[in-house]
């Protein structure tokens, strides 16, 4: 029971990693990465939401969306899975709103060290990619948490390294075109080369 | 006329959402590998984006800014969901292929951002053009890559054969490589250095600049001491 949490997780981190190997939530990805401050804050920041709406989404889909689900109220032959996407929005957007309150009221201190990136996380595609791919696997409630968790640790571990590589990288004395925006995606491109050396692997 | 030529062009080549504006990145790298997959996906960004700006412009003045977020997003939300209802019942097998990229189109920053920058001060009309030109831009990078991968990565263009392959008694050997996702990283990267090559403006200012090289002057060098005659 727990070895498979631990594969999910693990899974989640390394070989299906949100940023490297299905590439989502890149914008913030790669504009957010100069600083490694930064990168590690959002990482958190990421990491939370994800662990709490997955699981969240997951709790909607097994018990109102899908296709049967509600048989408990007596209606089981509706399918409400096509307002998945507005219902997964929905539900992103208010956690990301009640986080804050919740952090500005209780823990000032994670509050401001997260700062602007809480409200930027509603429109990172990594966390609506999360639910959407917990919905294609077919996970548990148990099973999402891991999942939620692995996915956000592994975005994070993969910003703060393009952070390092970048805050080295502004010493290099590269062609004009390629500063900034140019060379950062082709390092992307060859840290997910990187990363690529994960799958197959079968744990 | 002209004015409005150019909202239409301007995001294509000066102000592409992808080149420049580091918008709707992550789409461009999942579905590229085949010609086909990637040009459903640009028709089905290039319309959400026009009218979700053209709807959230109507109601621009009737929106309390302060839950204007919330607004945006479901008029989005329940755009995409009629893009990808429609295409799961006219192309079932294109959007399998696409998994959950079309369900992304709400959090591609292009669509939010033209709602943020661009929709929410101007009129319906112009706004329109502005979302159009935006997804062409995007359009143009996609169909780039698009091609690229799979010219290279399987010698056809949309299954049509371009390159006889050796194992049809043709010359050209596939290049698998091509059709791997972070090659796409590394096409944009050169994409985007083109890119700038022409239109010179675009070049970021570097932090630091490296100093010229200074003439080497050693002053006064240090005496070598001597092991023989020291002896005083």
């Amino acid at each position: 029971m727990i070895e498979n949490y631990l594969n999910i997780f693990i899974n989640a981190i390394f070989i299906e990693n949100l940023a490297l190997s299905v590439f989502l939530g890149m914008c913030t990805f790669i504009a957010i990465s100069k600083k490694i401050e930064a990168a590690i804050g959002l990482g958190i920041a990421v990491i939370v939401v994800l662990a709490i709406t997955v699981p969240i989404n997951n709790l909607i889909y097994n018990y109102i969306l899908r296709d049967g689900a509600l048989a408990w109220a007596g209606l089981s032959d509706i399918d409400l899975s096509f307002v998945g996407l507005i219902s997964y929005i929905g539900v992103i957007a208010a956690c990301v709103q009640i986080l804050e309150m919740f952090l500005d009221k209780y823990v000032p201190v994670l509050y401001n060290a997260l700062g602007i990136f809480l409200p930027l996380i509603t429109v990172n595609c990594a966390i609506l990619g999360a639910s959407l791919f917990m919905v294609e696997k077919d996970l548990y409630f148990g099973e999402s948490v891991a999942y939620g968790l692995g996915a956000g640790v592994g975005w994070a571990l993969a910003i703060t390294i393009l952070a390092g590589i970048r805050e080295k990288l502004k010493y290099s004395d590269m062609p004009e075109g390629l500063q900034g925006l140019g060379s950062t995606f082709i390092i992307v491109g060859l840290m997910s080369f990187g990363f690529m050396s994960f799958g197959g692997i079968i744990l | 006329m002209s004015k409005y030529t150019e909202i239409l062009f301007r995001p294509v080549f000066k102000e592409n959402p992808i080149a420049l504006q580091m918008l709707g990145i992550c789409s461009a790298l999942a579905v590229t590998s085949k010609l086909y997959p990637t040009l459903i996906m640009c028709v089905a960004l290039t319309v959400t984006v026009s009218l979700s700006n053209f709807f959230i412009s109507m109601i621009r003045n009737l929106t309390p800014s302060n839950i204007r977020i919330i607004v945006q997003m479901t008029i989005i939300s329940s755009l995409v969901i009629l893009v990808d209802q429609g295409l799961k019942a006219y192309d079932y097998e294109t959007s399998k292929t696409l998994s959950v990229f079309v369900g992304l189109i709400i959090t591609n920053c292009i669509v939010m951002g033209r709602a943020e920058a661009f929709a929410m001060q101007n009129p319906p009309g112009v706004s329109f053009l502005d979302g159009f030109g935006n997804g062409l831009g995007y359009s143009v990078i996609l169909i780039i890559l698009g091609t690229i991968r799979e010219l290279f990565g399987t010698g056809t263009i949309l299954e049509y054969e371009i390159f006889p392959l050796v194992q049809n008694g043709g010359w050209y050997v596939p290049n698998n490589f091509f059709l791997l996702p972070p090659v796409s990283f590394i096409l944009i990267g050169l994409i985007i250095w083109a890119l700038r090559a022409w239109q010179t403006d675009q070049i970021e200012e570097p932090e630091f600049k490296m100093a010229e090289n200074s003439p080497v002057v050693i002053p006064n060098p240090p005496p070598i001491p001597s092991s023989k005659g020291t002896s005083a």
